[in-house]
């Protein structure tokens, strides 16, 4: 009883609850069909979620005005990058994610930089950072729909038992991300700039440093999952990252890091990333049109928020 | 003691026989008060006269805001009766006490930092309304700020966070005697001269001495001793909770008040044990930006250097030019080890609000806590538990978050932070405002004790007691060292003749 208190107590339980009860109403609604497959579904795509909203939760731990909102740009360079560089041929593949990667870790320095250097917001920053890249793209890829080399696009299929592999490397990365979040310097120094920068730099805490590897780590993790996304969806696609802007900020407010900065956690993205997946899954068995999932997602996100919220303000 | 508690009840007796209360702006029968376990308060009976001054003193934790927030209306009593003007308050809150003329300044400041000075103003005055209410509220602040602190040159358009700390804490307290709408009986002044430098705090404290002559009343909390004895008509002395003397504050002298608030050994002044002592290496040698003489400030391994003047004259400028060089060289400065910083303003410069008390101490140490690449929580634990007790940190829990400890312990928390990391050099930024005596006490004998292991502090204060511990005090006036003296010629005189003189 009590360590089911301490549990409930934790934030990032309820987006697991949340994820839970849209589960079982999706199973409760097709009579039991399809459960499995459905969570085996849910953990492939959460995957591409996780990994970017890992590194906006270490962004938006830094506190308030901290945020990227270049990752849609950027997961769609990279997954051109690593398309044109692997080139259809198994043998690039690592070069590829590398190239990927390096293109990532290259717009997140950048994106510092117009913040250090130039003292932009980081929202304004980004996101004039994010039409720069996406032009980039545009004039890169030429419209071109580059396939994967088999090698890659199975990998990234690949399932064991019916747990995508993707996923289970996601979790060894995101229980790393935890205690790189925690155990730390950098991490402890993410969340010492986000509860009081001026305490932070008086406390010691290389501010410069932490913000500039916080920013390159999110573009390097946008970078990954462009390349990953080419794979799972077979081509490099300009508008690929597109819905990652919304879901990216969505997984980590839901899974109870504090907008405000200074307190992030781990595992609530993958809880949320569940629950944003499972969500969709659920509003398609109902039948619903399109243009009402939109509605009912965006609605259901901003009451998650909300509960959220009102939860810290009773503290 | 059992004598001073029999003089309470005698005298409290004898007035309400003479139905004296009605003088009373207000008057607390049996406020207890617990939170949890800890009793904050047991059974207090409290009153103030119209047109008495009332000096509330005791060490931290002993009761006091628990009591002033009772008196504001911010806490209710468990058990107790609270009465103003002879009527019993069965209701008593913020929004009726303001109404009943009951103001507060509190020790946290709480002007909004991202609105002006008369904008803050208006935030308490909801009759300045309609068009131009931004110009009333600019002169009646303006107005106040005179009175109370002629010269003070602080505009009613200055955004109160580009203020420092200092001339907030003016804007707080003249806001609090500003008056539209509601009556003025009765201001609590919780620690008001604590960002103060002498020259403003004494203007604040003539000011409170006239208006306590036009009839009013006032509650002063303050931990420097003379500022109540010199100032107060009454004095009231609380511990654990309870009050244990009250009386005229002409029957108090410094030993006495000491010894009523208990705990804290009768003060000896810090004899010369300056032992001649072999000048170590050059720690840190700076000039400030300002400076055009030649004057520097000098400080080698084991000295304890002061640094005086009025308040925001350029100290903690140095400080943090000192400190930003230790990472990055800078030209006119020479640092050569390790620099830690303790804060003076807790909230905005040292406290990490989210954290334990256990990991906000240990946040500069974080590369010597380390096993292998990871943090280890035991030796962060052992960190904190070590100076838990060197220092004196008084908490049932290290890991309770840091706001669970009272401000002075808040303050202990910084300190062991600074000193239980690598550091060679400490700077001090004022960092005992607003601490009790007993706590101050403690802290002047761990630097004196870490100064002869061979640290380094450097140690800006507005307090000039503080500077006896020093080996050598620079005074600053507008951003220059105006006067460097040794010890042995420190005296209060030459610390105000070179802060008020004309630059040498």
């Amino acid at each position: 009883m009590a360590s089911l208190r301490l549990l409930l107590a934790k934030p990032w339980v309820w987006s697991f609850i949340g994820a839970g009860l849209v589960w079982l109403a999706t199973v409760a609604f097709t009579g039991g069909y399809g459960g499995g497959g459905m969570i085996t579904a849910a953990l492939s795509l959460a995957v591409f979620t996780v990994i970017v909203g890992v590194g906006q939760m270490f962004v938006i731990t830094l506190g308030p005005g901290n945020v990227d909102l270049s990752l849609p740009a950027n997961i769609g360079l990279a997954s051109a990058v690593a398309m044109k560089v692997m080139d259809g041929n198994d043998a690039m593949i690592v070069v590829g994610l590398l190239a990927a990667l390096a293109c990532g870790m290259a717009i997140g320095a950048a994106n510092y930089l117009l913040i250090r250097a130039l003292r932009i917001p980081p929202i304004i920053a980004t996101l004039s950072a994010s039409f720069i890249i996406q032009s980039i793209d545009i004039s890169y890829g030429r419209g071109l729909q580059i396939k994967p080399p088999p090698g890659f696009a199975d990998f990234t299929n690949w399932q064991v038992f019916g747990i995508p592999v993707l996923a289970i490397l996601t979790v060894v990365f995101t229980i790393g991300a935890a205690i790189a979040l925690q155990r730390m310097i950098y991490g402890r120094s993410v969340l010492a700039i986000g509860q009081n920068i001026r305490a932070a730099w008086l406390a010691g805490v290389n501010v410069g440093r932490t913000r500039f590897l916080t920013y390159t780590l999110s573009g390097a993790l946008g970078g990954l999952d462009g390349a990953l996304l080419a794979g799972y969806f077979r081509g490099a696609n300009v508008d690929i990252g597109n819905e990652y802007l919304l879901a990216s900020i969505a997984v980590v407010v839901i899974g109870g890091t504090s907008v405000a900065g200074g307190k992030a956690n781990v595992p609530g993205v993958w809880g949320a990333a569940l629950f944003l997946v499972l969500l969709l899954t659920m509003l398609n068995t109902f039948g619903v049109s399109a243009g009402v999932r939109l509605v009912l997602t965006g609605l259901i996100i901003v009451g998650v928020i909300t509960a959220a919220g009102g939860q810290k303000a009773l503290r | 003691m059992a004598e001073a508690n029999a003089d309470i009840i005698r005298r409290d007796g004898a007035e309400r026989h003479f139905g004296a209360a009605s003088m009373d702006i207000i008057r607390l029968d049996g406020a207890e008060k617990h939170f949890g376990a800890v009793r904050a308060l047991a059974g207090v009976d409290f009153h103030v006269a119209a047109g008495e001054c009332v000096g509330l003193v005791g060490h931290n934790g002993a009761g006091k805001s628990t009591l002033m927030h009772m008196v504001a209306g911010t806490l209710m009593p468990d058990s107790g009766r609270i009465a103003v003007r002879g009527g019993i308050e069965e209701h008593y809150s913020v929004p009726r006490a303001l109404e009943l003329g009951i103001r507060c300044v509190f020790q946290e400041l709480s002007l909004c930092p991202n609105l002006s000075v008369a904008e803050n103003t208006r935030i308490n005055h909801a009759s300045l309304s309609g068009f131009g209410w931004r110009r009333r509220a600019a002169e009646l602040i303006a107005a106040k700020l005179d009175e109370i602190f002629p010269d003070h040159s602080i505009s009613a358009d200055d955004i109160a966070g580009a203020l420092s700390i200092g001339r907030r804490q003016m804007v707080e307290v003249a806001r609090a005697f500003t008056v539209t709408q509601d009556p003025l009986e009765l201001v609590i002044l919780d620690e008001p001269t604590s960002s103060l430098d002498a020259h403003t705090a004494g203007q604040l404290l003539a000011f409170v001495r006239r208006f306590v002559a036009s009839g009013k009343s006032c509650i002063l909390i303050s931990h420097l001793l003379g500022e109540v004895l010199g100032n107060a008509d009454r004095i009231v002395v609380m511990r654990d909770g309870k009050i244990v003397a009250s009386d005229a504050a002409k029957a108090f002298d410094r030993d006495r008040l000491v010894t009523a608030m208990g705990g804290a050994e009768a003060r000896e002044k810090i004899t010369a044990e300056i032992a001649k002592r072999e000048a170590g290496p050059l720690r840190v040698r700076a000039r400030p930006a300002r400076q055009d003489d030649g004057k520097e400030l000098v400080a080698h391994a084991g000295e304890i250097i002061g640094l005086a003047g009025l308040a925001g004259h350029g100290q903690t400028d140095l400080l943090l030019a000192i400190f930003a060089a230790a990472s990055r060289a800078k030209t006119g400065i020479e640092v050569t080890a390790p620099v830690a910083l303790v804060a003076g303003d807790r909230q905005s410069d040292g406290i990490f609000p989210q954290w334990s008390i256990v990991q906000n101490i240990g946040i500069r140490s974080l590369a010597r806590l380390r096993n292998g690449l990871l943090i280890s929580p035991q030796r962060e634990a052992e960190l904190a538990t070590f100076w838990r007790e060197k220092i004196g940190i008084r908490t049932p829990d290290m890991n309770n978050n840091i706001f669970s400890l009272s401000g002075g312990n808040q303050q202990k928390a910084l300190f062991a932070r600074a000193l239980g990391s690598d550091a060679k050099i400490v700077l001090m930024d004022d960092p005992m405002r607003g601490v009790d005596i007993g706590t101050k006490l403690e802290v002047y004998d761990l630097v004196r004790e870490e100064a002869r292991n061979g640290r380094t502090f450097l140690w800006y204060t507005t307090e000039t007691e503080e500077l006896d511990n020093c080996d050598h005090i620079h005074v600053f006036k507008n951003g220059r060292i105006v006067a460097n003296l040794r010890r042995d010629e420190l005296t209060e005189e030459k610390i105000i003749q070179s802060s008020f003189g004309d630059a040498a």
